[in-house]
C-alpha cells in the first residue's frame, strides 16, 4: 500500500488522533490488512505511540496484521447451518480454494473464516463471500459460487 | 482540598481528598499486597491482589484499593476472611503463570495458596504492565506495549525504538516480578539488533 493512499487516508481525519480506531478502519477496507509501513505511517502522522497503534491493530478482531485475501469467504458454523451440513460445505471449500480457516491463499485471493451464526439460520447452510449471503448451499454450489469472484 | 475521616482495620485516620484507600492504608503502616502498582505509575488496578472490603453507607462491597478514593465515613478491612480467601485465588491463578515469581511465592506464603491448585500455563507474563507504563509515563519513551486481547495478551517490544533507547536504560528490568520481560528483550535484541559485539562473532 503506497503512502499517498495512506496520507490521503489520515487527511480525511485531519490528522486527528482520536480517530486513530476510524483511520485504521479505513486503511484495513482499502487494503484488507494493515501492513507495518501503514501502522507506522499512522503512528508518525497522528503522533500516537507506536506501541499505542500496534496494541489497537492488534487487539480488535476487524483489523488484520497479516495480508489477507481480496474475498472473505465465511462459511456459517451456527447450530442451524451445522444440522444442515456446513462441515461438508466447509470441506468442500477448503479443498476448493487449498486453504484452512483462518488462512489465506497465496495470490491472496481468498480468506478464510468460519463463524458462529450470520442471523439468516433459514437460508442455511450459508456461506458469505464479501457480505453477500449465498443461502441453501450443496457443497457443489460452493464451488460454482467461489469461481465467480477473480 | 479537605481531610476525609475514614476507618481503616478499626484505627481513625483522615486522608487528603483523591487518595486511594492504599496510599491511605500505606501512610498509617498497613500493608496492603500489590503487584501492579508503583508510587511513580498512574494506578492500574490490573492485578486484584490488592482487594479490600469496604463498608459505607450500611453496604459491604469488595473494591481494589490502590484505585478506590477515599471516602467519608468508609469502614475498610484490608483482611477479613473473604478477602484472604479471594487474594489465595488470585495468587493461584497467577501461579500457574509464573510459579516461580518471588514476590506471588512470599505471598503464596502469607495467604496459603497452592501454586499447583490450577494447570499451569507458563506464560511467565502476568500482565501486570508496570514495563509497559513505566516506558510510557516515566521514560516516554513507548519502545514496548501489550499486543493482542485476552489470554493471547503478549508484551512486545518496537524494535527500532527498542534498538535507540533501551540499551541506555533498561530501568524496567528490576520493576518485573517475573523474568519474562528480560527474557523478551533479550529475544528482540537478537532478532531485530544484534548488538556489535554479537555481530563480530558471528562474523568470525
Ligand atoms: S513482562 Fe513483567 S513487568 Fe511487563 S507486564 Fe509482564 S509481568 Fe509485568
Ligand atoms: S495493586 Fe491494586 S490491582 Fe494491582
Amino acid at each position: 500500500m503506497d503512502i499517498e493512499k495512506i496520507d490521503r487516508i489520515i487527511d480525511k481525519h485531519n490528522s486527528d488522533a482520536s480517530a486513530l480506531i476510524q483511520i485504521l478502519l479505513d486503511i484495513q477496507s482499502e487494503n484488507n490488512w494493515l501492513p507495518k509501513e501503514a501502522l507506522d505511517r499512522v503512528s508518525q502522522q497522528l503522533e500516537v505511540p507506536a506501541t499505542r497503534v500496534q496494541h489497537i491493530a492488534t487487539f480488535y478482531k476487524a483489523f488484520s496484521v497479516v495480508p489477507k485475501g481480496r474475498h472473505k469467504v465465511h462459511i456459517c458454523m451456527g447450530t442451524a447451518c451445522h444440522v444442515r451440513g456446513a462441515t461438508r460445505v466447509l470441506d468442500k471449500v477448503q479443498e476448493a480454494t487449498g486453504i484452512k480457516p483462518g488462512e489465506t491463499d497465496l495470490e491472496l485471493k481468498f480468506s478464510l473464516e468460519t463463524v458462529n451464526c450470520l442471523g439468516c439460520c433459514a437460508l442455511g447452510p450459508v456461506m458469505e463471500v464479501n457480505g453477500k449471503a449465498h443461502g441453501k448451499m450443496t457443497p457443489r454450489q460452493t464451488t460454482d459460487v467461489l469461481k465467480t469472484y477473480e | 482540598m479537605s481531610d476525609i475521616p475514614l476507618q481503616i482495620d478499626g484505627q481513625e485516620v483522615s486522608a487528603k481528598e483523591g487518595t486511594t484507600v492504599l496510599e491511605a492504608a500505606q501512610g498509617m503502616g498497613i500493608s496492603i499486597p500489590t503487584l501492579c502498582h508503583h508510587e511513580k505509575l498512574e494506578p492500574f488496578g490490573g492485578c486484584r491482589l490488592c482487594i479490600v472490603e469496604v463498608e459505607s453507607r450500611g453496604w459491604t462491597k469488595l473494591v481494589v484499593s490502590c484505585v478506590y478514593p477515599v471516602e467519608e465515613n468508609l469502614v475498610v478491612r484490608t483482611r477479613s476472611d473473604k478477602v484472604d480467601r479471594l487474594r489465595k485465588t488470585i495468587l493461584e491463578l497467577l501461579l500457574a503463570h509464573a510459579p516461580d515469581a518471588p514476590q506471588l511465592v512470599e505471598y503464596a506464603q502469607v495467604y496459603g495458596a497452592d501454586k499447583d491448585r490450577y494447570e499451569k500455563d507458563p506464560s511467565f507474563c502476568v500482565h501486570c504492565g508496570l514495563c509497559v507504563r513505566y516506558c510510557a509515563e516515566v521514560k516516554k519513551a513507548d519502545a514496548l506495549g501489550f499486543v493482542d486481547r485476552g489470554i493471547r495478551k503478549e508484551i512486545s517490544f518496537i524494535p527500532e525504538i527498542a534498538a535507540k533507547e533501551c540499551n541506555a536504560c533498561k530501568e524496567c528490568f528490576p520493576l518485573c516480578p517475573t523474568s519474562y520481560l528480560q527474557a523478551a528483550f533479550v529475544l528482540t535484541e537478537s532478532l531485530a539488533f544484534p548488538s556489535s559485539s554479537a555481530k563480530s562473532v558471528s562474523k568470525a
